[in-house]
């Protein structure tokens, strides 16, 4: 099976979560290993996948999870919150 | 019992579970200390705004704990803990919807091609280059660009790492919707950010990040 560029297109966010059919995969495979336009949308699809799953991109507010756990335990404490088994 | 023994300190979620149940309820802080960010993360993509999405990640958090008996480890603790977390945020946006432009309905499935932005060639970018604000901040604009449907797709499975399948029950929709809407929202942020990424990319320079 031979692929033009534009259907490899459509193949790599399959590729990239290796759920694609073998046939087609080998396909996308020997597609990529001579075209450098194709690796390169890969490659920066890649690129820009991890560096979005960074931590650093949205952090929590400052104060956040001392504001949570207080709040977490005031609710617990107080029983509001701590009807446990009892949802709703 | 399992290869869990062999791995140390290893924390059993379904054991920590059980004796909060049976009453230790301060474990609770430690069952969901790890899950702070991606729980606030979430709550950000639907609200827009960091003190509605504190409030709701709190919401989440207290639901999880009053309901805590309910979960029978059917997924794991941090999918149940997120589908709560999205629960809270459309039950926030419902009420509030009169308040916003952007519709709960979802937006008819847009043109069936993505087309990617075509490269050459792409220069590695490390992560050290998130030291950078601007960097932070065009990732960040290029999330907060994408239509709801597909910004909550491409997190849950990209960013929070849960599986298609995951990712298709807490959103309730179809595995092969989640396929599709990832496959658009993946090369919408290529499109968007390679281009952008590239130029802030002057040759050389982020050899010296690595």
């Amino acid at each position: 099976m031979v692929l033009e560029c534009k259907h490899v297109w459509d193949y790599i966010s399959g590729y990239l979560d290796d759920a694609l059919p073998d046939e087609v995969r080998e396909s996308v495979q020997q597609h990529l290993e001579h075209c450098e336009i194709c690796s390169a949308i890969l490659d920066s699809t890649r690129n820009i996948l991890v560096l979005t799953a960074d931590d650093r991109v949205f952090e929590l507010p400052v104060g956040f999870s001392g504001r949570l756990h207080a709040r977490l335990a005031r609710e617990m404490e107080s029983g509001s919150g701590g009807k446990l088994g009892h949802p709703d | 019992m399992t290869r869990a023994d062999l791995q140390t300190p290893v924390r059993d979620e379904a054991q920590m579970i059980a004796a909060i149940l049976a009453g230790n309820t301060e474990l609770y802080h430690e069952l969901v200390r790890p899950y702070e960010l991606a729980v606030y993360r979430m709550a950000l993509s639907y609200m827009k705004n960091e003190s509605d999405a504190e409030d709701v990640a709190q919401e989440a958090f207290l639901k999880a704990f009053r309901k805590l008996s309910a979960f029978r480890g059917q997924s794991k603790f941090s999918t149940w803990l997120i589908s709560i977390t999205l629960n809270e945020a459309r039950r926030r946006l419902r009420h509030d919807k009169t308040l916003r432009f952007e519709s709960l309905d979802e937006p008819p499935e847009e043109g069936a091609h993505v087309s990617p932005a075509i490269l050459r060639d792409w220069r590695e970018i490390p992560s050290e280059a998130l030291g950078r604000s601007e960097v932070r901040e065009l990732l960040q604009a290029a999330i907060n660009h994408l239509s709801p449907i597909y910004r909550q797709v491409l997190l849950l499975r990209d960013v929070e790492d849960l599986s298609i399948e995951e990712t298709a029950t807490v959103l309730e929709i179809s595995l092969s919707s989640v396929k599709v809407r990832l496959h658009r929202a993946r090369m919408m942020l290529q499109k968007e950010l390679a281009p952008k990424l590239k130029s802030l990319n002057p040759k050389r320079r982020w050899f010296q990040w690595s």
